[in-house]
């Protein structure tokens, strides 16, 4: 049997694609493989990730560009598969102009680029992308965008929060996002996004291990 | 075939928080120019295209606003038409 293959989406702008890569190799010896924008093939990869950067420059608004290359458009019936695609930070912001997930991410409330590490609750367990059981502590992990801010109308949030959509939360709201939203996941439970950084958080010595979970989970399913 | 001009606004929605509008808004006071009571950045786009009438132009440039220029979750759009 062919080893489980997770993808990384290398846009023009991606900064994140080898810090998720050395994540999922080095720390959990899952087997990845790069796959340029343009490519539309996406037969030989069981996962997807779409890390974090600036992908085109974040011309227009953040993610907006990206929503066209070839790869996106396989995405749909990737999804529908229901493989399981993972969208961080920049990723994130790709997946709500996409239409995979609601809402969309504009300008921190303070106009400020933050790097930081931020305190989570774990709110939901739908997909298997965190555990609200094991996890009921919170989770640590690091942000860093300028674009993060998590919006959507009331219609949509009853939505999320009916349907335990919403995933993560932040403590100490960072950014100004509605109802302190820090990732979220589709109704079918394959398509996670979330702002913070679980690749920047798999080894003890630099910044904790509370993100091996969410990237583990890519395979768990 | 015919030539437009298309200038395209969007905006960020009412409901929407601009904090670079706010920041805008508050150099403009240090500025000492009293009196204003909002002040929300929006984009312009400007567009020239070819096409047989002005319907056709509005129906190319209503899936570009839609699809691409603005994301309706957070912004509004309008636009005018010139024949050049």
């Amino acid at each position: 049997m062919e080893r489980f293959t997770v993808g990384i989406v290398v846009f023009p702008g991606s900064n994140c694609d080898r810090d998720v890569s050395w994540a999922l190799e080095a720390c959990l010896d899952i087997k990845t493989k790069y796959l340029w924008h343009e490519s539309s093939d996406l037969g030989d990869v069981d996962a997807i990730v779409l890390p974090g950067g600036f992908s085109y420059g974040d011309y227009l608004r953040c993610g907006a560009i990206a929503r066209f290359s070839p790869l996106i458009n396989s995405l749909h019936d990737f999804v529908k598969s229901g493989r399981r695609v993972l969208g961080i930070c920049n990723g994130f912001q790709i997946l709500t102009e996409s239409g995979f997930l609601p809402g969309a991410l504009v300008a921190n409330k303070n106009l400020n680029f933050i790097c930081d590490d931020v305190e989570l609750d774990v709110i939901s367990s739908k997909g298997g992308w965190l555990n609200n059981e094991h996890q009921k502590e919170g989770i640590n992990l690091p942000i860093a965008h300028g674009e993060g801010r998590y919006h959507c109308d009331s219609d949509t949030l009853k939505k999320l929060i009916d349907n335990d959509l919403i995933a993560i939360r932040y403590r100490n709201n960072p950014n100004g996002s509605t109802f302190d939203i820090a990732g979220i996941t589709n109704e079918q439970g394959n398509v996670f996004g979330l702002m913070p950084h679980p690749e920047r958080a798999c080894d003890e010595k630099i910044g904790g291990i509370d993100g091996l979970y969410t990237l583990k989970s890519l395979i768990r399913h | 075939m015919d030539q437009f001009s298309v200038k395209v606004f969007i905006r960020l929605r009412p409901s929407v928080l601009d904090p670079a509008g706010e920041a805008t808004k508050s150099a403009s006071n240090k500025l000492g120019v009293e009196g204003i009571k909002s002040l929300r950045i929006g984009k312009m786009i400007e567009v020239k295209i070819e096409s047989e009438t002005e319907n056709d132009v509005r129906k190319k440039v209503d899936l570009l606003c839609d699809r691409l220029f603005a994301n309706t979750v957070i912004e509004d759009y309008e636009y005018s038409i010139e024949t050049i």
